[in-house]
């Protein structure tokens, strides 16, 4: 992300050190990581010192410091979702993205991660891809999901 | 300003409204073991080492006396077997991560905790944040911080800022109660700016 976009977005809150957060979610959702050179124009910007952004940055989850994927795929190994079969859903993107949960791939595509609960026990096993909900998994299924992303 | 009657192990303790239960009895000359406090800071009631046992209408309860007011009609016991058991264990956990520290082997002796109960995981910093918190509240400089959070949260210098400002302050250093920070600051300036280390005399 060049920093004349991150200098939009920073406008838009009005340089508010307050929105902090809001900026960097922004800056997550658009660039899907948070970049040095953005961090920094962010920290000079709004006169928050580096080590206060690096910490926020390091403390949500939400936030990565290296390049994510364009979509980022969430598996559920909650309890409900582990009980109807989450790890063979789990397996067959492992196996259709060559991905293992925490990594990303290298045209920079998937992202995917294994979250413990989205909140829809009842639709088990279930997969997130970008804020799309999937449920009542089966193997093939996913394969089918994950061809439709571009 | 009020002022506030209170017991403190016993003994009648003045002390005025707004006053914390360890300021009040380190007025009294009643000590109680510290490791993130510091009179400069804002209390951070991070270690817990402080806890002690407060009584009030009629009950009592483990409070964290560096961030606990005083009151009226308190009765504050600074040891106690149970206040005793739980120092012993916050410092055995401790230990498990600083087993070096001078400060924790003292304490350790005193509240009999044994250093090897518990594994060893070795990170040295027991997340105090004395340096942070020095950094940030009295030098303003924040070249020291926090990352991660939980379990890997971890003490940091940011090296850009650690270039300009560390090199004549290194004020935080006496404050570590572990020697972590020193540590986590040669391994910055070796890193970010190996060219500092010619010009000054080897006193590390």
């Amino acid at each position: 992300m060049d920093s004349e976009r991150v200098d939009q977005i920073i406008e838009e809150y009005q340089c508010e050190a307050s929105a902090l957060i809001q900026i960097l979610l922004r800056i997550q959702e658009e660039a899907h990581w948070l970049s040095r050179n953005a961090l920094e124009r962010v920290s000079e910007r709004l006169g928050v010192s580096m080590t206060r952004i690096m910490h926020i940055a390091t403390f949500y989850k939400a936030f990565s410091l290296v390049p994510k994927g364009r979509h980022e795929v969430h598996i559920c190994v909650g309890t409900a979702c582990h009980v109807r079969g989450a790890e063979r859903v789990l397996d067959s993107v492992e196996e259709a993205t060559g991905l293992k949960p925490g990594e990303t791939d290298l045209d920079l595509k998937f992202s995917l991660e294994t979250v413990n609960c989205v909140g829809c026990c009842a639709l088990g096993p279930v997969m997130q891809v970008d804020k799309k909900t999937y449920g009542k998994l089966s193997a093939g299924e996913t394969i089918n999901v994950l061809q439709s992303y571009e | 300003m009020s002022e506030v009657l209170l017991q403190i192990d016993g003994n009648e303790v003045r002390a005025t409204e707004g006053m914390t239960i360890l300021e009040a009895a380190r007025e009294a000359g009643v000590s109680i073991p510290t490791l993130c406090h510091h009179e400069k800071l804002e209390a951070h009631g991070g270690c817990r080492l402080c806890m002690v046992e407060v009584e009030e209408r009629g009950r009592s309860k483990l409070v964290v006396s560096c961030i606990y007011p005083v009151a009226n009609d308190q009765a504050v016991t600074t040891r106690s077997e149970q206040v005793d058991r739980i120092r012993k264990m916050i410092l055995e956990l401790l230990l498990a991560h600083a087993p070096d520290s001078e400060t924790l082997l003292e304490l350790g002796r005193e509240y009999g905790a044994d250093k090897d109960r518990f594994d060893k995981q070795a990170s040295f910093c027991i997340n105090c944040g004395l340096c942070v918190r020095y950094c940030a509240e009295v030098k303003k400089a924040d070249a020291v911080g926090f990352l991660d959070r939980g379990t890997r949260r971890d003490i940091a210098f940011i090296p850009e800022i650690a270039a300009r400002e560390c090199w004549q302050c290194k004020e935080c250093f006496p404050l570590c109660p572990t020697s972590a920070l020193q540590a986590a600051y040669m391994l910055v300036s070796s890193l970010a700016f190996p060219e500092a280390r010619h010009q000054a005399p080897s006193e590390c």
